[in-house]
């Protein structure tokens, strides 16, 4: 086993460009699991990011809150400011293992580990994040509702690391993060749901052209799709103000934005059934047509 | 299933990396297999065995250690990355501070037990997050299976000097 010890992002990027075979090393909660038992992962070479101090940062600057990519979920959950203006966040990592996880865990491991169960992706998602991918090269923005492209796999090039989560930062009149797992702590989760509602259109400014197709609601969902998926179709649903009267009601709008399936942990029908009472239990007399 | 330090290095092929941190106060200089947990570096290597081993996949907390200054799973973390952290084990813990625990059954065949006392310290020498989070929130990474958990929140609680109780 070969390991790169960086303590710049630079000179990581220089190292990912000549090797990018490399495999990056935050905090090892996702690939130290059983490593005794897994003898071909040793035979790997590994960057280190662990020490690359700029990237261990949480950032409030031009209406944007920054993540570095070394940001855990305990760093979020002490930063004062993340607690209030963006909640979920605190919601999830508080959810996230326990807290021996928490220290460690980072947000950008969650992302580029790829589980479609990650718990740290639909609150970022629905918070309209972005990944910004780093190599020798330069930086490039990648929409988190844009970043895989299938089960465990993304736009992320080898040479590319995530050096940093941002999310502009909004007003929400409304927000729910739901886990669903066999346990409260250290359980991965079954069918889980985050919701956010835009209070008000933003001021010109965010973004050139300002923001004409304003849609307010953002419904993401984990572990019922092969990747923690947008669910377009009920944001729509919700926007059209349409009629729900019972959860059964989501299910036309959830049969094309997810595609749950039977496995050790759950099966596809208990998936899609939870997910549209969480939907449903959530938004009534919240959404207006939600009753 | 068997995690001696006899078989950490599969292939043999690796050079070690030389590195430094400062152990329970002292510091500490060695060359490590890049494939080495720090639990094994601890257990095989700098003779320190209060760390025990329960899942080696992060859920269980008997691996529990703190490393500047926040309690980790020494089963998740390559030895290579605490070059230049501060590391504290059970070791750093005088067993005297496990009486409260032992007066209301916190411990019974007490696997779990030194994991559980590292945390556990770590809340009352940083009492402060108990602002935000509950004892038993700070605990769920600790798994117990002999004491149905309550003995350990009582001992906790009785640590701290606060009321003991159920509630
Ligand atoms: C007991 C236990 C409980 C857990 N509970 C939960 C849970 O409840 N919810 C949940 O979502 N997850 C959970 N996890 C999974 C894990 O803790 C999270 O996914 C965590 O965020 C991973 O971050 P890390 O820094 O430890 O990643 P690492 O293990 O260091 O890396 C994970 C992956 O990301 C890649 N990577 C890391 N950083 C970068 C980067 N900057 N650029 C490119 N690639 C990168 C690595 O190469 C690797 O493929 C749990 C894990 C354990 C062991
Ligand atoms: S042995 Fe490390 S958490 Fe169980
Ligand atoms: S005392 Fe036996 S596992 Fe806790």
């Amino acid at each position: 086993m070969n390991v790169l010890m960086p303590t710049s992002l630079s000179e990581a990027c220089a190292f990912c460009a000549k090797q990018p075979d490399l495999i990056p090393l935050a905090g090892a909660t996702d690939l130290l699991v059983h490593w005794p038992i897994h003898p071909a992962e040793h035979d790997k070479s590994y960057l280190d990011l662990s020490h690359v101090q700029e990237l261990r940062t949480i950032g409030w600057a031009s209406g944007t809150l920054t993540l570095g990519a070394l940001a855990t979920y305990w760093d979020v959950l002490q930063d004062g400011r993340a607690k209030s203006e963006f909640p979920l966040l605190l919601e999830a990592a508080r959810q996230v293992g326990a807290i021996q996880i928490q220290s460690r865990g980072t947000w950008a491991g969650n992302i580029a580990n790829g589980s479609p169960a990650a718990d740290g992706v639909p609150v970022l998602m629905a918070y309209d994040a972005s990944v910004t991918l780093t190599s020798a090269g330069g930086s490039r923005s990648v929409p988190l509702h844009e970043y895989y492209t299938g089960y465990r796999k993304s736009v992320r090039r080898p040479d590319e690391l995530i050096s940093a989560i941002s999310m502009p930062i909004r007003k929400y009149d409304f927000s729910v993060f739901h886990k669903v797992g066999a346990r409260r702590a250290q359980a991965i989760t079954k069918i889980g749901v985050a919701i956010t509602r835009e209070s008000e259109a933003p001021s010109l400014g965010e973004g050139v052209g300002g923001r004409e197709n304003f849609h307010p609601w953002r419904v993401v969902a984990n572990s019922v799709s092969a990747t923690v998926k947008r669910c377009t179709a009920v944001e729509q649903l919700l926007q059209s103000n349409s009629p729900v009267r019972k959860p059964e009601d989501f299910l036309p709008a959830l049969a094309s934005d997810v595609s749950p399936i039977d496995d050790i942990r759950s099966t596809a029908d208990y998936r899609r059934t939870v997910l549209a009472r969480l939907l449903y239990h959530s938004l009534r007399n919240v959404a207006p047509a939600v009753t | 299933m068997q995690h001696q330090a006899g078989n950490i290095s599969k292939t043999g092929r690796s050079a070690t990396i030389p590195i430094r941190f400062n152990l329970n106060g002292q510091k500490v200089e060695i060359a490590v297999d890049p494939t080495e947990r720090l639990l094994d570096t601890l257990r095989y290597r700098l003779n320190l065995p209060g760390t025990k081993e329960g899942c080696g996949e992060g859920e269980c907390g008997a691996c529990s250690v703190i490393i500047d200054g926040l309690p980790a799973n020494s089963c998740l973390v390559p030895t290579f990355q605490v070059r230049n952290r501060i590391v504290r084990t059970i070791e750093s813990i005088p067993a005297s501070s496990l009486q409260p625990m032992l007066e209301t059954g916190a411990t019974q065949c007490g696997a779990c037990t030194p994991g559980v006392v590292v945390t556990a310290n770590w809340i009352k020498e940083n009492s402060g997050v108990l602002a935000s989070h509950s004892m038993r929130a700070l605990m769920a990474g600790n798994l117990c299976r002999c004491t149905g958990y309550d003995g350990i929140i009582d001992g906790l609680e009785k640590w701290l000097g606060r009321d003991g109780g159920r509630s």
